[in-house]
């Protein structure tokens, strides 16, 4: 008896779940998944959010008939808490597009997921190369930076200035063991080299042994291979211990506009980074900041809140091009259709799933120089999107055709 | 003459760091022995409370004009006064209880003040400068010794033995261990118990808000910077014996130093190795090891 | 038949009908801590040890686990088992150690223990770190059942979920639990009575640890991921929590408390930091408040044990 219901309402489930991929034809369903409440809140959260409300606005989706609907969630940089999320949102609410997921771990979690259900993943956060190489797959596309590029950009202009023996201070967990391993390859493939390395916890609040055995390296480098607080209490630290009167430098690895913020140029001034977008580039940039940024307390764009932008926009054209919200379709279609928006210029997706795109080397002002407030990069270089990013061959992508 | 490939020099220098962190340790720990050895309340809001007089020293300075030095001063009787207030609406209720619920209402606390802040503040930290008279360094040969971490040691030194003298030496102190001993004894002598312990817990939350400023110019004003921060000093207090003043003290320097050794040694491990020897200590001695009895 | 013999006949029909109702991969998600925090309760509900570390036996269960299915191609109930059988392994080392000690300093203990294997689990690379072990097979129990057919999946959970608690239940009211529970009213009249105190502790402690691993086991082969987050002290206090909301030394109220916090994690998950100062508010109302729990004030109006 009890069976006979069991399978009775087992098959009007079945039933009820066709019924809702009909449904979900009607409506594009975009899930932005990020810390909305820890250590990236500032580089992604809520303005991610943003960002995406207003790509979708500034396409004209409703008068296009495209239905647009927009949820978020937080996944606490947890890789379980993510990987939850992105399957009830799937399962049972319709989400045809993850967008941003900053933090690997549950980026390459959800990357799972999504190419399971085939569905489409739109990252803008999260840095891990492997998205686009190791692990890519047909439903990944890759927006605005990558470990790759970041060790590219910034490491390769300081060598060239003369910095060849480094030192780094990495965070002990995958993002910064990849990170440094990428940096030190690009230092000695410059003739470079690493002359010793320091393995800390995750959010040490003291960096000052560290730096103490930084200074001590004789290193003209100092690669912080870390993120968030801790990059930003590393620095703020190597100030107090007068690492720069030393003669030493220190080269931030991963910094965002937000970072710059809340150390204040004081601190942070004369730091090279490598960032794909900054709010202050062009009269694009700067009408995007105007609007965004009262709607998040003031803060300014990051470079992931416009790769989320950036990347939204190009996906609506897809769909309007291919009239579809089927995963891998749409992936392809966004891989055929060049890219062109306000905030990254024209560009193209890669077959592996990488976009690319030109990447800034930018130093962080002195205060002097400094005009107006968040007034807080100059552009060093310009890597021209031909060298931004690793070779297509070199990543190890199944999806790219050996030839 | 190395020890393991380190120079002495750099060791000694390592050793001085690890007891400018141990100061913030013995801080910390202090205010959390003090509070229960008299409250017997586990006051797991402590981090959030040490957060709170970082941000106050913020506010005082970013809508008051108000800098350093009063900071020094006003953050504390402000977070102070909070404590107060918790206290007396909440602390107060459960004191007949097991400690559990103690730990359990102040870990609540402590998540509730967090979000508000976050929520405020977002989690990138706000800047606060070094003031003007402790900046620079001495040169001490085999480091540069940062003024203001020559501050912290000696300031947080004079902090923790005056407040080791206020309560084991002075008639107040004596006051106070009794009333933790037979409260209704000490009421029947004319003494205001209730009111003796509720100043107890301000006195201790304002030792967590005095850190808080120390901290401020060396670390991120954070709202999460507390967080991570309570379970080691937690641990600090669990080694030098739970409500022991001076083995609060003792622990705190003690484990600094320690944990500055293992960032030499094995850095991975810096964060774990206070737990280490907090199983050690209590397989060997299980009150502490300053601890009465258990 | 008993009031609380009807009460679980009553959960099994609601947790059978259950995923027609709710999403099933949350309800999948509520029961493994459920069952965790049903073993949690075992320990300080029946015993009197408040263990603030049994996170690492739900962690280290869910990469032993994890790593048997993914690495060894081991099928997924002999995956869960080993894993069963690692949280046990490492409860009677854990239980060894931290027996010796009462009240706040069995806590400490454990505490320290835990991030020890906390530190463990971040350095040995079987972990795989932060990126944790991912993409674990759920494979097909027994050989015919089918795990990546959700409805399939969710009735094994809920099996190996019944089967845990009636173990448990089985255990308080037998006469070990009896003797248990002697022990934790009070310890010198039952070392006087002539029991040794300390073996009916580890023993106890061991079984929770072992349930914990079974919650942490299932827990990876569901969610096809085994990661920090599991062997963290927040988790150790996540449970605490659980235990604490649904009711301290009842039957039912880990299950209920499980329920109550992860869906308000999962159905807050849009409110970012306002999770956690309503998370913090439900601790400290609780506190004050309804001290016995959700279930416990219930059994009080019912006026039955529950």
């Amino acid at each position: 008896m009890k069976l006979k219901t069991a399978l009775a309402l087992l098959a009007l489930a079945g039933m009820t779940g066709v019924a809702n991929a009909q449904l979900s034809d009607g409506v594009l369903k975009i899930g932005v998944l990020n810390d909305q409440s820890g250590l990236y809140a500032d580089v992604t959260g809520q303005g991610s959010v943003i960002a995406a409300r207003m790509a979708v606005e500034d396409f004209g989706a409703a008068a296009k008939g495209i239905k647009v609907e927009i949820v978020f969630a937080d996944h606490q940089n947890k890789p379980d808490v993510g990987s939850a999320i992105v399957r009830q949102w799937i399962d049972r609410d319709g989400v045809d597009v993850i967008a941003d997921v900053p933090t690997s771990s549950v980026a390459l979690a959800v990357n799972e997921i999504v190419k399971e259900k085939n569905k489409m993943f739109l990252v803008s956060g999260a840095a891990s190369a492997a998205l686009t190489g190791s692990a890519c797959t047909p439903n990944t596309v890759h927006w605005t930076y990558d470990n790759w590029a970041l060790a590219n950009g910034t490491a390769k202009a300081i060598v060239q200035a003369g910095g060849d023996s480094w030192y780094f201070l990495t965070a002990d967990y995958a993002f910064g063991h990849d990170l440094e391993a990428q940096v030190a390859a690009v230092v000695k493939g410059a003739n470079g080299k690493v002359v010793g390395a320091v393995r800390h916890p995750l959010s040490t609040a003291d960096f000052s042994s560290f730096l103490l055995q930084a200074q001590a390296s004789k290193a003209k480098v100092i690669g912080l291979a870390n993120a968030g607080g801790d990059t930003t209490n590393a620095i703020k630290q190597a100030g107090e211990f007068g690492i720069a009167k030393g003669g030493q430098k220190l080269a931030g690895l991963l910094i965002f506009v937000t970072d710059v913020h809340s150390l204040g140029l004081q601190i942070a001034q004369g730091l090279q980074f490598t960032e794909s977008f900054y709010w202050d580039q062009n009269d694009a940039s700067r009408a995007f900041t105007k609007r965004f940024a009262p709607q998040v307390k003031g803060n300014h764009p990051t470079m992931i809140h416009a790769g989320v932008y950036a990347g939204v926009t190009h996906l609506l054209k897809a769909v309007e091009a291919a009239k579809t919200d089927d995963g891998a379709k749409l992936v392809a279609k966004m891989k055929e259709l060049p890219t062109d928006d306000p905030l990254f210029g024209k560009g193209r997706i890669r077959e592996d799933g990488r976009k690319v795109h030109d990447m800034y080397l930018f130093e962080a002002k002195t205060p002097a120089e400094s005009k107006h407030p968040w007034d807080y990069y100059k552009l060093v270089r310009t890597i021209p999107a031909a060298e931004a990013f690793r070779p297509l061959a070199d990543g190890g992508c199944s999806l790219v055709k050996k030839g | 003459m190395d020890f393991f490939g380190i120079p002495p020099q750099a060791l000694l220098g390592q050793l001085l760091l690890g007891l400018i962190n141990g100061a913030f340790y013995a801080m910390l720990s202090l205010g959390l022995a003090v509070i229960f050895g008299m409250l017997n309340i586990i006051n797991f809001t402590h981090g959030a409370q040490y957060m709170m007089g970082a941000f106050a020293a913020y506010f005082l300075l970013h809508y008051l004009g108000l800098g350093y030095w009063w900071a020094l001063i006003l953050a504390p009787i402000g977070v102070g006064a909070v404590g107060v207030a918790i206290e007396r609406t909440m602390l107060r209720h459960l004191y007949k209880l097991d400690h559990l619920y103690g730990l359990l209402l102040t870990f609540g606390l402590a998540l509730v003040v967090q979000g508000l802040f976050q929520n405020e503040f977002g989690s990138s930290g706000l800047p606060y400068r070094i003031p003007a008279e402790l900046q620079g360094g001495q040169n001490l040969g085999f480091m540069f010794l940062p003024n203001y971490r020559a501050w912290v040691v000696l300031v947080s030194l004079a902090v923790c033995l005056a407040t080791w003298f206020l309560i084991e030496r002075t008639r107040l102190g004596a006051y106070l261990r009794a009333a933790t001993e037979n409260p209704a004894l000490v009421q029947a002598f004319g003494i205001n118990v209730p009111r003796m312990i509720t100043l107890t817990y301000g006195f201790g939350v304002a030792l967590a808000a005095f850190a808080g400023v120390l901290a401020a110019p060396i670390y991120q004003v954070n709202p999460l910077m507390g967080s991570n921060l309570i379970i080691i000093v937690f641990a600090v207090v669990v080694i030098g014996g739970m409500g022991s003043i001076m083995g609060a003290i003792l622990t705190g320097f003690g484990l600094g130093l320690i944990e500055g050794l293992t960032k030499v040694f094995y850095p991975e491990a810096s964060s774990t190795v206070i737990f280490v020897i907090m199983a050690l200590v209590l397989l060997v001695k299980p009150a502490g090891l300053f601890g009465r009895t258990a | 038949m008993g009031f609380q013999h009807r009460v679980m006949i009553g959960l099994g029909a609601v947790g059978i009908l259950a995923p027609f109702v709710v999403y099933p991969i949350f309800l999948m998600k509520a029961l493994c801590f459920a069952l965790f925090a049903a073993a949690f309760n075992l320990l300080v509900g029946y015993v009197g040890l408040l263990s603030f570390g049994h996170a690492m036996f739900l962690g280290m269960a869910g990469y032993a686990a994890g790593h048997a299915a993914k690495v060894w191609g081991l099928p997924p109930e002999l995956a869960i088992l080993f894993g069963t059988a690692v949280a046990a392994a490492l409860g009677l080392v854990v239980g060894a150690i931290a027996i010796r000690r009462q009240g706040i300093y069995f806590a400490m203990t454990t505490l320290a223990l835990a991030q020890m294997v906390y530190f463990f689990c971040l350095q040995v690379p079987f972990t795989g770190g932060e990126d944790g072990i991912q993409a674990i097979p759920r494979g097909r129990m027994f050989g015919f059942l089918d795990l990546a057919d959700t409805l399939t999946l969710y009735y094994v959970v809920l099996a190996i979920v019944a089967a845990g608690f009636l173990l448990i239940y089985r255990t308080i009211h037998s006469p070990f639990g009896q003797i248990l529970k002697a022990i934790r009213e009070n310890e010198p009249r039952a070392i006087s009575l002539g029991y040794r105190v300390d073996h009916y502790k580890l023993l106890a402690f061991i079984l929770s640890a072992a349930l914990a691993g079974v919650a942490g086991a299932t827990k990876a082969i569901v969610f096809q991921l085994a990661s920090l987050t599991d062997v963290t002290w927040q988790m150790s206090g996540e449970v605490v929590l659980m235990t604490l909301l649904g009711g301290l030394g009842t039957v039912f109220g880990p299950i209920a408390g499980a329920f109550i916090v992860i869906a308000l994690e999962t159905y807050l998950a849009q409110m970012g930091s306002w999770v956690l100062v309503i998370q913090g508010a439900i601790f400290v109302v609780c506190v004050l408040t309804f001290r016995r729990g959700v279930v416990g004030e219930l059994a009080r109006l019912v006026n039955r044990p529950l």
